[in-house]
């Protein structure tokens, strides 16, 4: 039976995520091919060598870019409603919906916004090819090490709720979550390959555009995830009382 | 009925949770192919290739490039 629930909500958190990547999608192909056409124009210009054109351009802005983001959702959407599962009822006395909020809060700030602010995202043409494989090293460990101070940080504040209440608790474990960051962001190598003289407008542009679609997806998982899970939850707390009685007013009268 | 087939005494209020036991198979298996996905759509073809050439890379630029991977 809990089994079964798990299966139902992982299934809505992925078909959550193909909703909200169709919307990113949306976004990214109004909002964030415009700076990187004119990256790509930058690099026409400045580039050295030429491969051959494997992917027409007109099928990168289209279908591969629906392609990355669909999978890119789909698969984060499907992580953050496994998390939703562990969260539940075990971050705080929150309902379905709050809690897939929190949930979608913590993957917006530990996915990407945390690794964003020490190796943003860049349009083409601004990295050296090669110091690609360091840079995706980087990438993907500052990737872990935020999620993982981020569930350190809620495990911390858990610990801490019974002596020090729920909101100093909050508190104390959001500052140890930002001290943690702010060292790992401090100490991991820095990376700054910045052509000489590309436009920086079309770079702000371009890291605008991601952040957008990050806030996106993680705003729309959060609001339509936690009505599906809700629906899903809903008729188990009514039907069962054992599991969570509903508070004495909200009883139906007798008939 | 024995007492350890009753299940587990929970507070009138406690919240509901699912158990961790319930979890773990799903998260194991799908959050694995989940990562396997992230790895095409992030990496796949630039530092490490499965397939080879860059036809992976090729297709999914944009996306990489506007989700925030290192690219070229």
């Amino acid at each position: 039976m809990n089994s079964a629930t798990v299966r139902t909500l992982l299934v809505r958190g992925m078909l959550t995520g193909i909703a909200t990547g169709l919307l990113v999608f949306g976004f990214a192909y109004l909002v964030g091919e415009s700076p990187l056409r004119s990256a790509l124009v930058f690099e026409a210009a400045h580039a050295t060598e030429h491969g051959p054109e494997l992917v027409s351009r007109t099928l990168q802005e289209t279908a591969g870019l629906a392609t990355g983001v669909l999978f890119f959702t789909t698969a984060f959407a499907g992580i953050a409603a496994l998390a939703f599962c562990f969260a539940l009822g075990r971050i705080g006395r929150f309902g379905p919906r709050v809690t897939a909020g929190l949930v979608a809060l913590g993957g917006f700030v530990t996915v990407f916004l945390v690794p964003f602010l020490k190796y943003p995202a860049n349009p083409p043409a601004v990295s050296a090819p090669d110091t690609l494989n360091q840079r995706t090293a980087l990438y993907w460990l500052m990737i872990a090490l935020s999620v993982l101070i981020g569930i350190a940080a809620v495990v911390l504040g858990q610990r801490l709720a019974p002596r020090l209440g729920n909101w100093n608790a909050t508190i104390a474990a959001s500052v140890a979550f930002v001290v943690a960051v702010g060292l790992a962001l401090a100490f991991l190598p820095a990376v700054n390959e910045m052509p000489e003289g590309f436009p920086a407008n079309v770079v702000w542009d371009f890291r605008v555009a991601a952040a957008g679609m990050q806030l996106l997806l993680w705003a729309s998982f959060g609001v339509i995830f936690g009505h599906l899970a809700e629906r899903v939850l809903e008729p188990r707390t009514t039907t069962a009382p054992t599991q969570q009685a509903a508070p004495p007013q909200a009883a139906p009268a007798p008939h | 009925m024995a007492q350890s087939a009753a299940p587990p005494a929970v507070a009138p209020d406690a919240p509901l949770t699912l158990p961790v036991r319930a979890i773990l198979p799903w998260a194991a298996f799908f959050g694995i192919l989940m990562l396997i996905l992230l790895y095409f759509v992030g990496a796949e073809g630039g530092t490490a290739a499965v397939f080879s050439g860059e036809g992976v890379h090729e297709w999914v630029h944009d996306g990489r490039h506007l989700l925030g991977f290192p690219c070229h």
